[in-house]
Formats: C-alpha cells, sequence, structure tokens
C-alpha cells in the first residue's frame, strides 16, 4: 500500500498520543512525589511494624516489572470478581475491585505508575534525609526550633538539593517508562505510531517518536540544570 | 542559691556509664571550664545540660526552678525539652550553621520564628508582628558587628572561613539572649591562626559577665578565662576549683599527666 498520509498528519496524530504520554507523565509526578514523602517517613518510622511493612512493600514494588504490576493492577480487579462471584461471596474489598475494574486504562495506568515511582522516589528522600548530619538538628534543637520547623526550614532544601542528580535520573525514566501504558490498552505516544503500521503500513512514525523523547528529555535536563545552579550558592 | 545547680548527674550509654555521679555550681556571671581528656564524659555533660541527652539520673535546677529531676521519674515531652534548651545555648565544634542561609538569617531565623509565636499567641497585630521582626533583624545586625562581622551579613557560611563561622555561630546563640551559654570545643575544628579571633570573642563575653560554661582543650585560654575549672576524668569530677588551684594542682597525679600530655 502507498503511503496516503503526509509528514504533518503524522506529526498532528503523534502530538495527540504525546499529550496522552504528558498527561501520565504530569500525573504519576505530582502524585508520586509527595507519596513518596509519606512512604520514605515510613521506611524510617521507629515504629517497627510499620517500619517493616513499608520496607517489604517497597521490596515488592522495586523487585517485580513495572510492566508485571501493569498486568496486575489491570487484569487483577476482574480476576478477583469473577472469582468472588463463583464462591458467592461478597464484602467490601469486592466492592471496591468491581469498582477498580470499571476504571479506564489511563486510570489505571496513573495508579501503577504513581504507586512504582513513589517506592522509588521514597528511597531517594531516605537517602538524601538520612545524610544530612545530626549536627543540622541539633543546631536547630538547641536554637528551641521544634521538628516541624527544623524538617521545613532547615533540613528540606538541603535534602532537595542533595536529590536533585537521582531525581532527575528518575523522572526521565520516567518519560520513557510511560510507552509501557500501551500494553494494558492505554492510549499514548508509541500507540499513536503504531498506529501507521496497522493503517496505512508506514514504520517511520514510530522511528518518529523516538525525536519527541529526545526533545521532551532534553528540555528536562536543561530544567535540571538550570535548579541545580539555581541551588549552588550554597554547600551543604 | 547559685544560678546552675547540677546534682549527682549520671549518663548511661547501654552498659557504658559515661557521667558517674557530676555535681557543681555555676554563678551568676561566671566562666566555668571543662577540661580533660576526650572520652572524659565533658562533652555529655554539655549535652545534658541543653537537653540533646536526658541523664540517666540527677537532677537540674536553674534559678531555683527544676529543669529535671529524675525522682520524678518520666521523660520530657518535646515541648518541656524544648523550653528547657531555651535556657541555655550552645555553640558546636563543628558550627552546624545553616548552610542555605546567610550569616544576618542565621543568627534571625529561630530568634523570628520564637518571636512569631509569642505574639501570635498575644494575638499582636500584623503590624507588630513585622515591627518587632525588624527589632530581630536590627538586633542580629548588632550582634554581628559585636563578633566583628558585620561586613559578612550578606554572605553564605560555604564563603566564610571556619573561625568566621564559628563566630556567626556565637551570634546565632546570643540572638536567643540564653542564661548560660555553652561551648563545645569552640576551636577543636579551626586552623591554629583562626583560633585566636574565636577566643577573643569569647573573651569579651565573659568581660561582658556573660554566664559561660565551655569545654576546651586550650589551657591557656582555660586559665585566663575562667573563673572556675574542672578537670574530668572517666566520668568524674578529679579535679575542680580556681585557675591557680587546678593548673597549679600537683598532688594529683592525673591532672599532672593530662597537663603534661597537653602541653606537649
Amino acid at each position: 500500500m502507498i503511503a496516503s498520509v503526509t509528514f504533518g498528519e503524522v506529526t498532528l496524530k503523534l502530538l495527540e498520543g504525546f499529550l496522552s504520554t504528558l498527561k501520565i507523565f504530569g500525573l504519576t509526578l505530582l502524585f508520586a512525589l509527595p507519596l513518596g514523602l509519606v512512604i520514605s517517613f515510613g521506611s524510617m518510622s521507629r515504629f517497627k511494624p510499620l517500619k517493616y511493612l513499608v520496607k517489604v512493600f517497597v521490596w515488592i514494588i522495586r523487585g517485580t516489572p513495572l510492566m508485571l504490576q501493569l498486568i496486575v493492577i489491570y487484569y487483577g480487579p476482574g480476576l478477583i470478581v469473577m472469582a468472588a462471584r463463583k464462591a458467592g461471596t461478597s464484602n467490601f474489598f469486592i466492592d471496591l475491585m468491581e469498582k477498580m475494574n470499571n476504571f479506564s486504562a489511563m486510570t489505571m495506568v496513573v495508579i501503577a505508575f504513581v504507586i512504582n515511582y513513589a517506592c522509588y522516589f521514597s528511597e531517594i528522600y531516605r537517602g538524601g534525609i538520612e545524610s544530612i548530619t545530626q549536627g543540622q538538628y541539633e543546631a536547630g534543637y538547641v536554637l528551641g526550633m521544634t521538628k516541624r520547623q527544623i524538617f521545613f526550614k532547615v533540613i528540606l532544601l538541603q535534602v532537595v538539593k542533595r536529590i536533585i542528580p537521582p531525581m532527575s535520573n528518575e523522572i526521565i525514566t520516567l518519560v520513557k517508562d510511560t510507552s509501557l501504558a500501551r500494553i494494558i490498552t492505554a492510549y499514548e505516544l508509541i500507540w499513536a505510531a503504531q498506529k501507521f503500521i496497522k493503517s496505512e503500513g508506514l514504520l517511520w512514525p514510530l522511528l518518529y517518536t523516538g525525536v519527541f523523547y529526545l526533545a521532551f528529555c532534553g528540555i528536562l535536563t536543561l530544567l535540571f540544570g538550570y535548579i541545580e545552579k539555581k541551588l549552588s550558592y550554597f554547600r551543604s | 542559691m547559685s544560678l546552675l545547680e547540677v546534682r549527682d548527674i549520671t549518663k548511661n550509654f547501654g552498659k557504658a556509664e559515661v557521667l558517674k555521679g557530676i555535681s557543681f555550681d555555676v554563678e551568676k556571671g561566671e566562666v566555668l571550664s571543662l577540661i580533660g581528656s576526650s572520652g572524659s564524659g565533658k562533652t555529655t555533660l554539655l549535652r545534658c545540660l541543653n537537653f540533646l541527652e536526658t541523664p540517666t539520673s540527677g537532677k537540674i535546677t536553674l534559678s531555683g526552678e527544676t529543669l529535671y529531676d529524675s525522682e520524678e521519674g518520666r521523660n520530657l515531652s518535646d515541648r518541656e525539652k524544648r523550653d528547657r534548651r531555651l535556657h541555655f545555648g550552645l555553640v558546636f565544634q563543628q558550627f552546624n550553621l545553616f548552610p542555605q542561609y546567610t550569616a544576618l538569617k542565621n543568627v534571625t531565623l529561630a530568634a523570628e520564628l520564637l518571636k512569631r509565636e509569642e505574639l501570635k499567641r498575644e494575638k499582636a497585630s500584623a503590624a507588630a508582628i513585622k515591627e518587632a521582626l525588624e527589632g530581630v533583624r536590627l538586633k542580629a545586625a548588632e550582634l554581628l558587628d559585636s563578633v566583628g562581622l558585620s561586613d559578612k551579613a550578606d554572605n553564605y557560611p560555604c564563603q566564610l572561613s571556619g573561625g568566621q563561622q564559628q563566630r556567626v555561630a556565637i551570634a546565632r546563640a546570643l540572638a536567643l539572649e540564653p542564661e548560660i551559654l555553652c561551648f563545645d570545643e569552640p576551636t577543636s575544628a579551626l586552623d591554629p591562626e583562626l583560633t585566636g579571633e574565636v577566643l577573643s570573642v569569647i573573651k569579651g563575653l565573659a568581660a561582658r559577665k556573660m554566664t559561660m560554661i565551655i569545654v576546651t582543650h586550650e589551657m591557656e585560654f582555660a586559665k585566663n578565662v575562667s573563673d572556675k575549672v574542672i578537670f574530668m576524668d572517666s566520668g568524674v569530677i578529679a579535679v575542680e576549683g580556681t585557675p591557680d588551684e587546678v593548673f597549679g594542682n600537683s598532688s594529683n597525679a592525673r591532672i599532672q599527666k593530662f597537663l603534661k600530655s597537653v602541653n606537649n
């Protein structure tokens, strides 16, 4: 079949897919960045049961492929609901699974990505927080500051400065991980390109997607470089 | 009644007994130096006074008010520790300035937070709070001036020498107007040529009758500035008295050995 679509038309379609990619990226960051902090506090908790529960959870999430997690979260609820119907049981958990089963693929993708990335972020946060010397806390204490004040006024910015390099790594990985959404039928950039193989027999749009990823990662790299420079006025 | 009365303070870390019953008094306007080899418990004692550590047993009284009494048999809450800490200032060996703030902001930060909290409790107007904070800044600038750093107010800690950082740390501690200012080996992390500028600031404070407790390895300085010297050895007070009594003590073999080793 002879190609009947122009470069401009392909670009527009890919942009559409890219917007969806951006949506997964943006929503994942929006929820995973704060959730990661909560998880890192859990993994540093002095309450041992909570600490180990969180550590096991992080181990499971970091120890299995994101692709597998997507499949579990997408197909799992349906399987559970079916099994429950067969057994005739019904409870709060089954109701929740039923609700989840009706979520859109996009919602499932975001849920899986948020959980996965929050766990990775939590370990980066934990490393950053634990790298701040005890002396900074003690200086705050003897100046009559509360724990909360010390964390937000003294510790946090120093942690941010230290975790920018590993965080930029993770965030750039996230850009490319969004392409995994495709396997549970969530529409994004790769999918938009693959459609041209089926409909027009064109392979080059798929290669063309690389330009979008490269450009976006380039912008992020510049952005992180800028933040690093902004925070270079102090050493810690 | 003395300003500070410390009675039978002990502190154990696990099985290690670091303080084995320390008692002493500090009068208002007095300078007390704590000397002794490392591991003798000087720093731990200072940290107990600043409630960075909680004594295992003993009693601490300030101006007749009981700050800590192990007989009461309960742990202090964060809030109680915070209230008690405000009676004391502490200057650390490693300065511990906040790296992301300028010298001036290091001095004002905690003072501003406290002022704001106090005025909010009194339901002061926004204008009154603003004025009070301006006062805090003015006072901080004066303090920096008094330690000879008025030209460094806008510099960040990484742009300052160790001696300058330590002088900022002293100004920062003074900003909260502590009743007793403690120093934990304030010159031990400094190059020898920088210790003088820090010691002269401390001498200036002594001349203005600031009550101070100083852990130091600078024997000459301790001899000159102190009203009272305590020589600690393995968690107990081995010798206590005026500088002449302690440094001239020839009957105690341990202090003789110690003085000999630091003079070499």
